[in-house]
């Protein structure tokens, strides 16, 4: 788009913006953020996307807990967090203004629907009577507010539509946008054409597509015109190796890399899983793919669902079972029981604030403990952590391939923040995937030799995984105790506790077939960062930032937790300080200490939100400084 | 089926052996469980289906060692979680014949939640619930089917709490095959038990089991001689409920409820009488509330219902129209174009 008034406007180029969208739950903040950061990445732009939800689905409008945040990080740079610096801001609503205006850098620019900040809606997010924000001296001093009625202007420019006023209402998030993607100066024909998708093509409704390009473009026309900005913006594309590109989140990599690993290792997938908060989407994901043989279940509840996962693998598929924190503890059970057959099975814990629901929306990684230590007895069980949205992808098949080689329960913890959270992914040719090599064994197998079901690859100790459906190699499993040679049931003291060492032996072989620790920056120096799990982005940002400042700091990111990399302890004492940030209390700190008695530092803060980069960068520095 | 009668040509001929596993039953002497294994493994070589195919599952229990005894795949899993652990074997392969062994307990307290989903959904399982009213394993506590009243190491002033109704359970969920059966009643349990796994959905038989150590003669109303032919109604299909010692006894609808009565008395004849119809699901309502000792015990086949899908084959159905759909498409599904997406782009 171009007009003459538009190249009026001065332009700035600048590095990378962060934007945040904030309102009601129901002013479709996520839709307006999610195409902005389409836009962007068809921009070229690198970029990363954090969606901040409240639990409830449609709180009472207009109050703080019903806030519903999306916030998109755009960059010409290579980036690795959404950011925490907010440089500019759309808040639909003054609940929405007044939880997010803290975040806002001073000098950010703030938009504001000024139609939404009545006397009645300023009382129900708390303001006291007679006090509005947009009028605040000081306000008005710190940030570049931006008053637009957009209520008012959405229902103006959309009058001679013929449609209601409820369906005119709901365009304001595209009026909004349109500002937005004119200060940015970002193309609007992306939008446009998922606007005529959404609404005219799969829900019939050419009109409600038609209003919200109208409010779109309205928008657009009013950045341009009306004169309120005193600059436009430009964030160049970034550059990135050549490729083919999309946008993917945690759950949506998840899900990917499930189905890829079922087709490496020619396998079906069941998936059987309870409906759990922010684990739900995997399980929405694959039940989209049935034509890869992909079988999902909705259980009756978290046991049925690992329970009839284990069920699926005796009989040969690979089995997934996919939950959250709370569903993790009740499966506890389960887990012992997978253990105890040696069965493959991925279990997926998308972690969450908590303990009990707590705050079910938000992200934390306190989980760490509960997977290492959250079972009954003796039973250790490998742990994978995927480190960002697309590592997903690498550790989901990850995940699958240690399961299957080493006949045994595999967790994986990714979290809120990276499930839902969005980056521009580099497609894998799948080609280059190495297949999963899966063993049945027949009859034919055991020609010379009796075949024992519990007899163990001398390597792996992995047993084999004789299927029902197989004849001459009919055998039960059972949780009772096994004797070690024919895996009959066993009450033989010696043999129990033979048995104990074995499956643990187990867990620990897996350590040679996992990649060793990487360290980003020198192999040694004064402090190492350690991180595991979503936390990466947000680590290797700070660490870098810590390091220009002239700092002698490396970090190293663990994706495997149970076991660790077999050089974890060599990379952790080239170190003079280790310093382990965590969302959680201190949870591999505490593994740390006790495996390799290494003093560490923590930092731990737990908020339910990601690690802010510029806090990162105060504590590395103070731990550098004293 | 046809399926079958092709298969059965290259069938081994098997014999109650081939069943059975070189693991000595570790069951107390006397114990019904006994019977119910020696019915199943007879039961088994005229099945028509290959050794290999079959899979036990149970939960915990006594009963529940129960896969442990056969020389089938099994699976002996964790407490009231057999159901679950079926539904997933059955998922990943249903050409398998799975049949879950469970005890009043493991079926009806802890895991009485994949009892009631599992019969809903119609999964294609057979369920034996070999129902002692009494936790033996433990040593002799109360059970959900124990009576109130019931003297036990946890109740000892009697148990406070209401016994559930295994088959109104099966009725309420739309459980599309209920039976009834006696430990004792080897011929009973025969055809049961095949009409049971040759059933295409969830089958589920109530075997009533003694345990002569914790709850012996809770059953012996029903199961001995002397009595059982007043307290039980034995169910044929086509047939009207007579029961009683000199077989004079029958049940009529009374004002839409079940009434006992004497036929010659009052001017009943047989032709009075309800007569069984293993399709009915209003008769089957009724049969769950037929209890001693106001009523005789409904056994047989309560109720057969083979027209509904099951949860296993309506999964494959969908996995078979998705498949087809794809082709339709454009051939195999491709991971790749999954893989990339439809909004991907192109860095240069």
């Amino acid at each position: 788009m171009t007009s003459d008034q538009a190249s009026e406007t001065p332009e700035t180029t600048l590095d990378s913006v962060v934007i945040r969208f904030c309102g009601d739950s129901g002013d479709g903040m996520q839709l307006t953020g999610g195409q902005f950061a389409d836009t962007s990445a068809l921009f070229g732009n690198d970029f990363a996307t954090f969606p901040d939800f409240p639990a409830e689905i449609r709180a009472p409008k207009g109050t703080t807990f019903g806030v519903s945040g999306f916030q998109v990080h755009f960059s010409s740079e290579h980036i690795y967090t959404p950011g925490d610096r907010v440089n500019a801001m759309v808040a639909m609503n003054p609940a929405g203004f007044k939880v997010n205006i803290g975040d806002v850098e001073p000098g950010g620019i703030v938009i504001v629907n000024e139609d939404e900040f009545t006397k009645g809606n300023l009382a129900k997010c708390g303001y006291i009577d007679g006090y509005n924000p947009l009028d605040d001296e000081e306000i008005n001093n710190k940030y570049h507010l931006v008053r637009v009625p957009m209520s008012r202007l959405t229902k103006e420019s959309l009058a001679d539509s013929g449609m209601g006023a409820k369906d005119i209402n709901r365009c304001r998030n595209m009026f909004a946008l349109g500002i937005v993607y004119w200060l940015y100066e970002r193309p609007i024909e992306q939008t446009k054409a998922y606007l005529t998708e959404k609404f005219a093509q799969k829900k019939g409704l050419p009109e409600v597509a038609k209003i919200n390009i109208r409010a779109l473009e309205a928008g657009y026309y009013f950045g341009e015109t009306a004169e309120v900005f005193p600059a436009r913006y430009r964030v160049p594309p970034a550059k990135q190796e050549k490729g083919t590109y999309r946008q993917i989140s945690g759950n949506e990599a998840t899900v990917l890399g499930l189905v890829t690993a079922a087709q490496k290792a020619d396998k079906s997938i069941v998936y059987a899983s309870y409906p759990i908060t922010p684990a739900s989407s995997v399980m929405h994901g694959l039940a989209h793919l049935k034509r890869f043989g992909i079988k999902t279940i909705q259980s009756e509840d978290e046991i049925a669902a690992i329970c009839t996962a284990i069920g699926a693998s005796f009989a040969g598929d690979l089995a997934v079972t996919g939950t959250s924190g709370p569903g993790l503890a009740l499966k506890g059970e389960a887990m012992g029981l997978a253990l105890m057959l040696e069965l493959p099975l991925v279990i997926v814990n998308v972690q969450r604030a908590g303990p009990a629901t707590g705050l079910p929306t938000k992200t934390e990684q306190a989980d760490l403990l509960q997977a290492m230590y959250g079972r009954h007895c003796e039973s250790p069980l490998i742990i994978v952590a995927p480190r960002s949205p697309s590592d997903c992808f690498n550790m989901a098949i990850e995940a699958v391939r240690l399961a299957v080689e080493f006949m045994t329960p595999v967790i994986y913890l990714s979290d809120g923040y990276i499930a839902n959270g969005a980056e521009p992914w580099k497609v894998p040719n799948v080609g280059d995937i190495p297949d999963i090599d899966v063993v049945h064994p027949t009859q034919e197998d055991f020609a010379e030799h009796e075949f024992l079901p519990y007899a163990r690859n001398p390597e792996t100790l992995a047993r084999p995984w004789a299927i029902p459906g197989t004849p001459g190699l009919e055998h039960r499993v059972g949780s009772l105790e096994k004797d070690a040679e024919t895996g009959n049931v066993s009450y033989d003291a010696d043999n129990h506790d033979m048995m104990v060492r074995l499956r643990a032996e187990k867990v620990e072989r897996a350590a040679q077939s996992i990649p060793l620790l990487e360290v980003d920056g020198d192999p040694s120096g004064d402090v190492l960062v350690l991180g595991w799990g979503g936390t990466y982005g947000s680590i290797t940002t700070a660490v870098h930032q810590v390091r220009a400042n002239g700092h002698a700091v490396s970090s190293a990111h663990l994706q495997y937790l149970n076991p660790f990399p077999s050089n974890t302890e060599e990379v952790l004492r080239s170190f003079k300080k280790i310093v382990i940030p965590e969302i959680n209390l201190g949870q591999l700190s505490m593994l740390i200490r006790s495996k390799f008695l290494i003093e560490t530092i923590g930092i731990n803060i737990v908020k339910g939100q990601p690690f802010r980069v510029d806090t990162l960068v105060e504590r590395i520095t103070e731990v550098l400084e004293q | 089926m046809s399926v079958t009668d092709t298969k059965s040509t290259e069938l081994p001929i098997y014999s109650a052996k081939d069943f059975t596993s070189d693991q000595d039953v570790r069951w107390c002497p006397g114990c019904g469980d006994y019977a119910v294994l020696s019915a199943v493994r007879k039961a088994l070589p005229s099945m028509g289906k290959k050794k290999e195919d079959f899979v036990f599952v149970s939960g915990i229990g006594c009963s529940s060692r129960f896969p442990y005894y056969m020389a089938t795949y099994g699976v002996h899993s964790i407490h009231g979680r057999g159901l679950a652990v079926a539904t997933g074997v059955k998922c990943a392969n249903p050409e398998l014949e799975v049949c879950v062994v469970a005890g009043d307990g493991d079926l009806l307290s802890i895991g009485g939640n994949h009892t009631i989903h599992t019969m809903r959904r119609n999964v294609d399982l057979t369920i034996l619930l070999l129902n002692n009213k009494i936790y033996g394993l433990t040593k002799g506590q109360y059970s959900p089917t124990s009576e109130t009243g019931k003297i036990s190491p946890t109740s000892p002033a009697g148990s406070i709490d209401y016994p559930i109704n295994p088959i109104a359970v099966a009725v309420a969920t739309g459980c599309t095959f209920i039976a009834r059966s006696l430990d004792v009643d080897m011929k009973g349990l025969d055809t049961i038990f095949k009409r049971a796994m040759a059933h295409r959905g969830t089958s589920f038989v109530e075997v009533y089991q003694d345990c002569n150590i914790f709850n012996h003669k809770a059953w012996f109303y029903a199961s001995q001689k002397e009595t059982m032919y007043e307290t039980t109604v034995k169910l044929e299909h086509g047939k009207p409920l007579v029961f009683g010692n000199d077989r004079d006894k029958g049940i009529i609808f009374n004002c839409g409820s079940p009434k006992v009565v004497t036929i010659g008395e009052d001017g009943i004849t047989e032709s009075d009488l309800i007569v069984h119809d293993e399709t009915d699901r209003f008769l089957a309502n009724m049969y769950a509330q037929m209890a001693h000792p106001e009523f005789p015990e409904p056994m047989g086949i309560l109720y057969a219902d083979p027209s509904k899908p099951t949860y296993d084959q309506l999964l494959y159905q969908q996995l078979d129209d998705a498949k087809k759909d794809a082709k339709k498409k454009g051939g195999r599904p491709d991971l790749q174009s999954l893989v990339t997406g439809n909004e991907s782009w192109e860095v240069r």
